[in-house]
C-alpha cells in the first residue's frame, strides 16, 4: 500500500541523518515512539516529538531504555507502528526487549546511532562497534534484520525499508546508523506519498474462533491481531505453541526457535541489499558499510588510479549477513579488505563466508573518528599483492 | 450433610467466572494455599459486577507467580518481561486509549525490578489499573528476599533473618501520584472485588495491593502455618481503616495489617494532560491521534 500522506514531508530538504530517519519513520506510518535521551541519537525523537502531534500520534519519553524498548511493543500490540531510538549504552539496556520482540514476533524498529564504546565511551563520536551486539545481544537463538545507511538520504529511504521488513517478517529491525551519518547534513529528497510503498501489518482476516496467534503457513510468519478486537489472544515470552500458550517442552522449543530463525534465514538473499561496483575482474574487493563506505570510496578511487583492480561491495543489509554474495566473490577474487570502525566485527563474517578461498584483511579503527583513506589504501595495496 | 448431586453439570450450569478463564490451560501452576487464584476470582467477579466489556479489556503481567495470571485469563493478555508490565501497558494504552488496561503482577516484579516504572507511571498518572499481589517474597524462584519482605523474616537469601527496611507500597505509590490506592488481603474477597470495581471507575493510575499467602515458602519458612492458618491470621490481625495515612500502613512480620481504601482523589490523567497541552500550544495544527490501527 501507499504511504499515508499526512506523514510524508514531500520536498527537497537539507537535513541531517537523525532528522531524515525521523521523516522516514513518519513516512513509513510510525505514529508511536518511546525514547530516552542519549547522544548522538536524541535528535530523531526530538523531531518526532515536534512533528507527531501535527500528524496524529504519540511520543512518550520514558524513564529509561528498558521502558522505552517495551513501551513501543505495547503500542504495536495496540495497533501502532512504533519504534525507539538510542545509542550504545541505551542499546545495551534494550537487549532484553529485542529478545522479547523476536520471541513474540512483534514488528518494530530499533534505531541505534552508534558511538564509541565500551560503556560510556565516546558519547559524541562515531563507531560501528555495535554490529555484533545488534545480531547477538539478547540471549538465546533468534534472527533479526539490520540495515546500515551511509547518508541522510538513506536514513530516510532505509528507515521506511526497516519498517517494511519488520512488518513483512514480524521481527525487530535494527537500524544501524553511526554518529557521522546521524549528524551529517545533506540533501534529502522526500518523494510524494503515492511513490512510497508501505508494507501493511499482517493482520489476520480469520474469524475469532479460527484464529491461532502463532499458526503459520508456508512463509513461516504468523498473522497478527491487536488488543481490543475480540480475539482475546495470549502473548508470552515463554516458549509457546500455536495457540500462544506456554509449552515448555524440547519439541515445542525446537519447532518455535527454528521457525524464528528460518523465517529470516530462508529469505536472506531476498533481504540482502548491497551496492556493488566493478566486482567483475576485481583482484581485491573492499567490503564496507555506513560512514566507512564513504571513506573507503576515496581509497578505492586512488587504488584504481594506480592501476589496481579493486571492486566495491557496500553492505546495506548487515544482518542476515549476505554470505552467498561473499561466497561467490571469494571464488573469483584474491582478497577482501574490510574497513570498519571497530576492532573486527563484520570482517569475521566475511572471513567465515570466504572460507579460505580468498584472504581477508581487516582495517580496524577503535572509533572516535573515521579512517584516514590512506590506511585503507595501504591494506588494499597489501591485499592486491597477496597470492 | 452429604453433598447431593443436583446435576448442575448436566444442566449446563457453569461457574460464573468460567467465561473469564482459559479453562483449557487448567490446572494452573499455583500451589495449594496460594492466594493468587483467590485474587483472580475476585477480579473476575469485579468484572461481572462492573459489566466491563471484555473485548476492550487487556491484561498485562510481568514475571513471577502472579505474572502467570495473564496466561489464565481469557482476555487479550500479555505476559511480558520481568518488571516491565507497566511500560508495556503504557504503550498499549497510549496506542489504543479505548482499552481498559489492567496490570496484574507481583510485589517483586512491580516494586523491585519494575520499581522505577511503577513510580513514573504513577507520576504520569497513566490510566492503568494495577493489581499487585504481595506475597512478601520471591516465590517463583524459591523464596528469596523481596523489597516487601518485612524485617526479621527468614528467606532463602536471608537465612538469618532480613534486616533491610521494606517498602510500604501504598505509601510509595501515593507519594508518586496514584489517584486510587487500596489494600486488602486474600481473606477480604468481597472488599477486594469492590475495590477492583471502583478502580475501573477511576481515570488514572490506580493501585490495589493484595496481601497474599505463600504457604510453600514464606509461611513455612517463618513458621506461620499453612494457607488456612494464614487466613485466620489475616482475619484476626487485619484492621480496616479507610483513609488511613499511608505512612502508617507499613507491614511487620506478624503484626497488624491495615487494610482499606487509603487514597481516592482526582487529577487529570496523562492522555488528558497531553491533549490539553497540544491543543493549547498547537491550536489548529494539532491533529487528534486517529485510531492507530494499521490494517
Amino acid at each position: 500500500m501507499k504511504a499515508d500522506p499526512r506523514g510524508v514531508l514531500t520536498g527537497v530538504h537539507f537535513i541531517d541523518g537523525d532528522h531524515a530517519c525521523c521523516e522516514g519513520a513518519l513516512a513509513a506510518g510510525a505514529r508511536f515512539a518511546a525514547g530516552y535521551p542519549i547522544t548522538p541519537s536524541t535528535e530523531v525523537v526530538e523531531r518526532f516529538a515536534a512533528r507527531v502531534p501535527t500528524v496524529g500520534g504519540t511520543f512518550i519519553q520514558m524513564e529509561d531504555e528498558l521502558a522505552a524498548s517495551i513501551t513501543l511493543q505495547g503500542a504495536v500490540w495496540g495497533g501502532a507502528k512504533a519504534f525507539t531510538v538510542t545509542s550504545g549504552p541505551g542499546f545495551s539496556l534494550m537487549m532484553e526487549h529485542i529478545g522479547y520482540a523476536a520471541m513474540t514476533e512483534t514488528p518494530c524498529v530499533f534505531v541505534d546511532v552508534q558511538r564509541g564504546g565500551p560503556s560510556t565511551g565516546l558519547p559524541t563520536l562515531p563507531a560501528q562497534a555495535d554490529m555484533m551486539q545488534a545480531r547477538w545481544g539478547s540471549h538465546g537463538d533468534y534472527e533479526i534484520i539490520a540495515l546500515c545507511p551511509n547518508s541522510p538520504q538513506e536514513c530516510f529511504d532505509l528507515t521506511i525499508k526497516a519498517f517494511n521488513l519488520a512488518e513483512e517478517f514480524r521481527v525487530p529491525v535494527m537500524f544501524m546508523m553511526d554518529e557521522v551519518v546521524g549528524h551529517m547534513t545533506e540533501k534529502v529528497v522526500i518523494p510524494p506519498a503515492d511513490e512510497i510503498e508501505v508494507t501493511p501489518r499482517r493482520h489476520t482476516h480469520k474469524a475469532v474462533e479460527d484464529y491461532l496467534p502463532y499458526q503459520t503457513n508456508g512463509d513461516m510468519v504468523p498473522e497478527m491481531a491487536h488488543a481490543g478486537e475480540g480475539y482475546r489472544f495470549h502473548v508470552t515470552g515463554l516458549t509457546h505453541d500455536e495457540r500462544g500458550y506456554p509449552n515448555m517442552t524440547p519439541q515445542t522449543q525446537d519447532k518455535l526457535v527454528r521457525r524464528l530463525q528460518n523465517k529470516v534465514r530462508a529469505a536472506t538473499d531476498r533481504i540482502a541489499m548491497f551496492e556493488e561496483e566493478q566486482l567483475e575482474g576485481a583482484d581485491v574487493v573492499v567490503v564496507s558499510y555506513g560512514i566507512t563506505s564513504r571513506v573507503a570510496q576515496r581509497a578505492i578511487d586512488v587504488a584504481r588510479e594506480r592501476g589496481m583492480r579493486v571492486g566495491k561491495l557496500r553492505l546495506i543489509t548487515a544482518w542476515p549477513f549476505p554470505e552467498n554474495k561473499i561466497r561467490e566473490l571469494a571464488a573469483e577474487v584474491k582478497a577482501f579488505v574490510v574497513p570498519e570502525l571497530n576492532l573486527g566485527q563484520m570482517v569475521r563474517e566475511v572471513e567465515r563466508a570466504a572460507d579460505g578461498r580468498a584472504k581477508t584483511y581487516p582495517v580496524s579503527h577503535a572509533g572516535g573518528g573515521v579512517h584516514n583513506p590512506e590506511e585503507i589504501l595501504r591494506v588494499i595495496v597489501e591485499a592486491s599483492r597477496c597470492r | 450433610m452429604p453433598v447431593k448431586d443436583v446435576g448442575l453439570v448436566d444442566q449446563g450450569v457453569v461457574n460464573p467466572v468460567e467465561p473469564f478463564l482459559r479453562s483449557d490451560r487448567m490446572p494452573h501452576i499455583w500451589c495449594p494455599g496460594c492466594g493468587i487464584g483467590t485474587t483472580v476470582n475476585c477480579f473476575a467477579r469485579a468484572l461481572i459486577e462492573s459489566k466491563i466489556d471484555l473485548q476492550s479489556l487487556a491484561l498485562v503481567s510481568g514475571i513471577g507467580c502472579t505474572g502467570r495470571v495473564a496466561g489464565y485469563v481469557k482476555l487479550d493478555s500479555f505476559h511480558t518481561t520481568h518488571g516491565r508490565a507497566i511500560p508495556f501497558a503504557t504503550g498499549l494504552k497510549l496506542a489504543n486509549p479505548k482499552l481498559n488496561v489492567v496490570v496484574y503482577s507481583g510485589d517483586g516484579d512491580l516494586s523491585a525490578i519494575g520499581g522505577n516504572h511503577l513510580i513514573h507511571a504513577a507520576r504520569r498518572n497513566i490510566d492503568l489499573k494495577v493489581i499487585c499481589v504481595n506475597n512478601l517474597i520471591y516465590a517463583m524462584t524459591g523464596g528469596q528476599t523481596a523489597p516487601t519482605t518485612p524485617g526479621h523474616a527468614t528467606t532463602s537469601t536471608n537465612p538469618y533473618g532480613t534486616f533491610e527496611p521494606a517498602f510500604n507500597l501504598p505509601h510509595l505509590v501515593e507519594a508518586a501520584g496514584a489517584v486510587y490506592v487500596a489494600r486488602w488481603t486474600t481473606f477480604h474477597v468481597r472488599q477486594l472485588a469492590r475495590s477492583i470495581g471502583e478502580a475501573f471507575q477511576k481515570k488514572g493510575f490506580s493501585f490495589i495491593e493484595v496481601i497474599s499467602p505463600c504457604p510453600t515458602l514464606y509461611q513455612r519458612r517463618n513458621k506461620m502455618g499453612d494457607g488456612l492458618d494464614t487466613m485466620k491470621y489475616y482475619k484476626e490481625q487485619s484492621k480496616t481503616r479507610h483513609g488511613a495515612p499511608t505512612s502508617e500502613v507499613g507491614l511487620t512480620l506478624k503484626g497488624e495489617i491495615i487494610v482499606g481504601k487509603f487514597v481516592d482523589r482526582d487529577r487529570p490523567d496523562y492522555q488528558t494532560m497531553m491533549r490539553a497541552q497540544y491543543v493549547e500550544a498547537l491550536g489548529e495544527r494539532f491533529v487528534e491521534a486517529p485510531e492507530m490501527v494499521c490494517s
